[in-house]
């Protein structure tokens, strides 16, 4: 079986899975990392939404060939330590989960369209295709604005100073 | 003799153990009645009582400082352990961070059932008696550590504090309080003027271990030993194998048994990638399913048949008329049905969500053939339900699957599985007249059919069914009063039939607001093309003919927030639509733009609700948030539809659940202060919601909105 070697979380992992192998279940069943949940396995509900060398990626269709050498984050590496990502922060200033089930790749979704675009619009945020079945979305829409606007704070402070 | 109980009085039991350990039983319709006839009976303040914890609420204060409460309800993310915690931490005066929410195992006795949008109003009483009793012996506990008067003790952040500035946690005073028999100060709850956590606006006591990725569902566990499982389903609903050739799927890397079930065939491997791709590589022959001929089409028409007459009308009345049909709609939580069962030859464990776990354990027990007493369900937290969770077909499924494997499994469906083979909310049709004389409503009739499960397959509710008539006692699919006879409206002569099409083997369930979400949003259309027919104003119209004061508080708060009557662009409209249940009322105006009648935006959703006292404001905005979108979903884009037997759809590609581009941009939610008991909050919102965004097209558009969703 042929082996792989990527960054997780700031880590480097070794898989031995068969080229095909989607990183969902790579993550899931051999490592034993959860945060990126099933939901449909075709790319579509995104409840898997992480992150490859810092861009979104649904890992139910990326297999885990695609991912050699590279930097996959997921959920659980998304914060710095226990510091929150202004995104996380955000979620839970809004309360945003209910179920919870599709938050962590609501969160991926949100933060790699933050790396994007510094201060998405209302029609940046329509593009966000996450299925979230407990109807969550307007506070995901608050929570991105507030995430928004603390990391361009952020950003001037870092500037200035 | 009559017997003088009422809901707001709970005996609280002291259970014997060495920390501080109180119950009392949950109040809730006859279970609350046998509670209070023991307690009556048996107990007085203060007895120390062993056992028969089983059906009670159970709060213990650890040494470690934390208050643990097991609670017997599911959470899928409405919020109960979050408002629990809330109850707990008012009447202690504990820190909210201080308090355990796990959720109980399936019980031998009681009341562990999740549905009928009744856990807050059970729990509030209950709850709230167990801290204040726990309270006071933690109380009287550091008065005798002290030498103190307990009446000069206060609590603050899960401690007990003395004027001169010490302090004890509730931890360290545990023990002690545990042999207290007879606290020094009052045991009953604070009076709601004096809440401080009740009625605050909290953020879910889970929140960060969901955003950090944290917080474990069903598949996320890691039994030792239990395998990835998938199941091959027929192609149509209720199929059969009738051939397997599974000598390919079982020389695959990985796989470790192929089993057959009454569902189909059962692929258990090392991972789901493995199990997938071995499920692919079965050869299976199905028979088609007794559902075979049956495509939507002639669905609708024979649910059209079905529907009763509506007798005559009053004689010189003039009628006012509407048909409306209801497509099915799936749960489609999205957390996909998943159970982790190890059944052996003398036990069982399974883990895996349940609105229901104690009938869930009677059914496997009896499905793989142990006493109820050697099965285990662990009663794991839910990434959503909407119902979908009252039934265990699928942990029955995974125990059987187990059993048959010989080795602990972890069987989760495939979204495909869970759109194609159930469940769902029934289809409907429904005919309205409203009939009106000199101006005013004389009568009112709706008849209505729905589709049935009928004679279901393998042995009827063994594959996990609970009745509607158990989430809606007395309300049921049979002839009878529909809803709107619990009257909202002065609508003078109240009168309804119910009939129903019996689809053999057709998976169907309770869907949030179960028979409210069609019956109430067909309604409540029906009363805005009354008042048109009247030349009102819909608004005005519901406000001079609605019964409740409370529902026209509502009305009019929603009304005034969201500026009806303001004009409104071409193409854009405004609706608005009331429903009061389970103790508890809301009105919704929606505005949509419907410019693009085949690709509307509802841009702006604004409630108003009274659900008595409201535990937690938060979770109430994010509870009518969730059934404002399952308003938009089901009215306007998401259903399914039947082709020969099978579901067409087997994705959110084409299940159109909303997305974010669907959502409203603006959404606010006025809660009103009240001093009620706390009715239910769960489903109230989707009727409401929906008839709403129904109204709003209607207006928007011009046209008379009639099957939904409108958009298919």
């Amino acid at each position: 079986m042929p082996s792989y070697t990527f960054d997780l979380n700031g880590k480097p992992v070794t898989v031995e899975a068969p080229a095909d192998m989607p990183l969902l279940w790579v993550l899931r069943d051999l490592l034993h990392v959860t945060g990126p949940k099933y939901g449909c396995g075709v790319g579509v509900c995104r409840a898997c939404t992480s992150h490859l060398d810092g861009a979104e990626i649904q890992p139910c269709v990326v297999p885990v060939a695609d991912c050699a050498d590279r930097k996959v984050t997921t959920i659980e590496g998304l914060a710095d330590g226990d510091t929150l990502h202004p995104v996380q922060q955000a979620w839970l200033d809004q309360d945003v989960a209910q179920c919870g089930f599709c938050q962590p790749g609501q969160i991926m979704a949100a933060a790699a369209l933050l790396r994007q675009t510094s201060e998405p619009t209302d029609a940046d945020i329509d593009r966000i295709e996450n299925v979230c079945r407990c109807g969550t979305y307007c506070r995901i829409r608050e929570a991105i604005k507030q995430a928004a606007a603390q990391t361009s704070a952020q950003t001037a402070a870092q500037t200035e100073g | 003799m009559e017997r003088q109980w009422s809901r707001r009085r709970f005996m609280v039991y002291s259970l014997a153990a060495t920390t501080l350990t109180v119950a009392a039983p949950i109040g809730c319709d006859s279970s609350t009645a046998e509670g209070a006839e023991r307690a009556d009976a048996s107990a007085r303040p203060g007895v120390l009582v062993t056992g028969d914890d089983e059906e009670m609420l159970v709060l213990e204060v650890t040494a470690a400082n934390r208050v643990v409460v097991r609670l017997p309800r599911a959470e899928v993310g409405q919020g109960v352990t979050t408002a629990v915690a809330m109850m707990i931490a008012e009447e202690l005066d504990a820190r909210l961070a201080d308090v355990d929410i796990p959720l109980s195992d399936a019980r031998t006795r009681g009341n562990q059932f999740t549905g009928g949008s009744n856990s807050v109003g059970s729990l509030y009483g209950p709850a709230r008696a167990l801290a204040a009793t726990a309270r006071a012996k933690l109380v009287t506990a550091a008065s005798r550590r002290w030498g103190l008067p307990a009446r000069a003790l206060w609590t603050k952040d899960t401690m007990v504090i003395a004027p001169d500035g010490r302090t004890a946690t509730f931890g360290s005073l545990t023990e002690a309080a545990a042999r207290i028999t007879r606290p020094a100060v009052p045991t009953t709850p604070k009076p709601a003027a004096r809440h401080k956590v009740i009625g605050k606006p909290t953020t879910r006591i889970d929140a960060r271990d969901i955003i950090t990725g944290k917080a474990q569902y069903a598949g996320d566990l890691n039994v030792a030993g239990a395998k990835p499982t998938v199941v091959a389903r027929p192609p149509t609903i209720g199929g059969k194998i009738r051939a397997v050739d599974d000598r390919a799927a079982r020389a695959m890397p990985g796989v470790r048994a192929v089993v057959r079930v009454a569902g189909g065939v059962a692929v258990v491997a090392d991972t789901f990638h493995h199990a997938f791709k071995a499920k692919d590589a079965l050869r299976i022959t199905w028979a088609p399913g007794p559902l075979a001929a049956l495509s939507d089409t002639a669905v609708r028409s024979r649910l059209r048949a079905a529907v009763p007459p509506l007798g005559a009308a009053p004689s010189g009345s003039t009628q006012v008329t509407g048909e409306f049909e209801f497509a099915f709609i799936g749960h489609s939580p999205m957390e996909v049905l998943t159970t982790v069962a190890d059944v052996r030859a003398d036990r069982a464990e399974l883990w895996f969500s349940s609105q229901g776990p104690m009938f869930a354990r009677d059914d496997i027990a009896a499905a793989v053939g142990l006493p109820a007493s050697k099965v285990k369900v662990h009663v794991t937290r839910g990434g959503g339900s909407f119902g979908r969770r009252l039934n265990h077909d699928f942990a029955l499924e995974a125990a059987l699957v187990s059993k048959a494997a010989r080795m602990p499994v972890k069987l989760m469906w495939s979204r495909s599985d869970d759109l194609r083979h159930g469940r769902m909310r029934p289809a409907t049709h429904h005919r309205i007249r409203v009939s009106h004389k000199n101006g005013q409503v004389v009568a009112f009739t709706h008849a209505l059919a729905s589709a049935n499960e009928g004679a279901v397959r393998d042995g009827a509710r063994a594959q996990g069914g609970v009745t509607s008539a158990l989430t809606r006692a007395g309300r049921g699919p049979s002839a009878g009063p529909v809803p709107s006879d619990s009257g909202l409206y002065n609508f003078g002569r109240l009168s309804g039939n119910w009939g129903s099409v019996e689809l053999a083997a057709i998976p169907l369930g309770a869907w949030r607001s179960v028979d409210s979400g069609t019956t109430r949003t067909a309604e409540e259309i029906m009363v805005d093309e009354t008042a048109r027919s009247l030349g009102k104003d819909p608004v005005a119209f519901r406000r001079t003919t609605l019964r409740s004061k409370a529902v026209r508080a509502v009305l009019d708060k929603a009304a005034s927030a969201g500026s009806w009557g303001r004009t409104m662009p071409a193409g854009h409209g405004q609706g608005i639509a009331v429903h009061e249940e389970y103790g508890s009322c809301v009105a919704c105006l929606i505005e949509i733009d419907a410019t693009d009648p085949k690709n509307p935006r509802v841009t702006r959703a604004v409630l108003a609700a009274d659900v008595g006292i409201a535990v937690n404001p938060r979770g109430l905005e994010a509870q009518l948030m969730g059934a404002t979108i399952d308003g938009i979903s089901t009215v306007l884009q998401a259903g399914l539809h039947i082709d020969r037997g099978a579901i067409r759809e087997s994705s959110f590609a084409d299940f159109h659940y909303a997305r974010q581009r669907h959502a409203p941009l603006r959404f606010e939610a006025h809660i009103m202060p009240s001093k009620g008991e706390p009715g239910g909050a769960g489903e109230l919102g989707v009727p409401a919601a929906a008839g709403a965004v129904a109204n709003a097209y209607a207006r928007a558009t011009g046209t008379k909105p009639r099957r939904f969703p409108l958009n298919f």
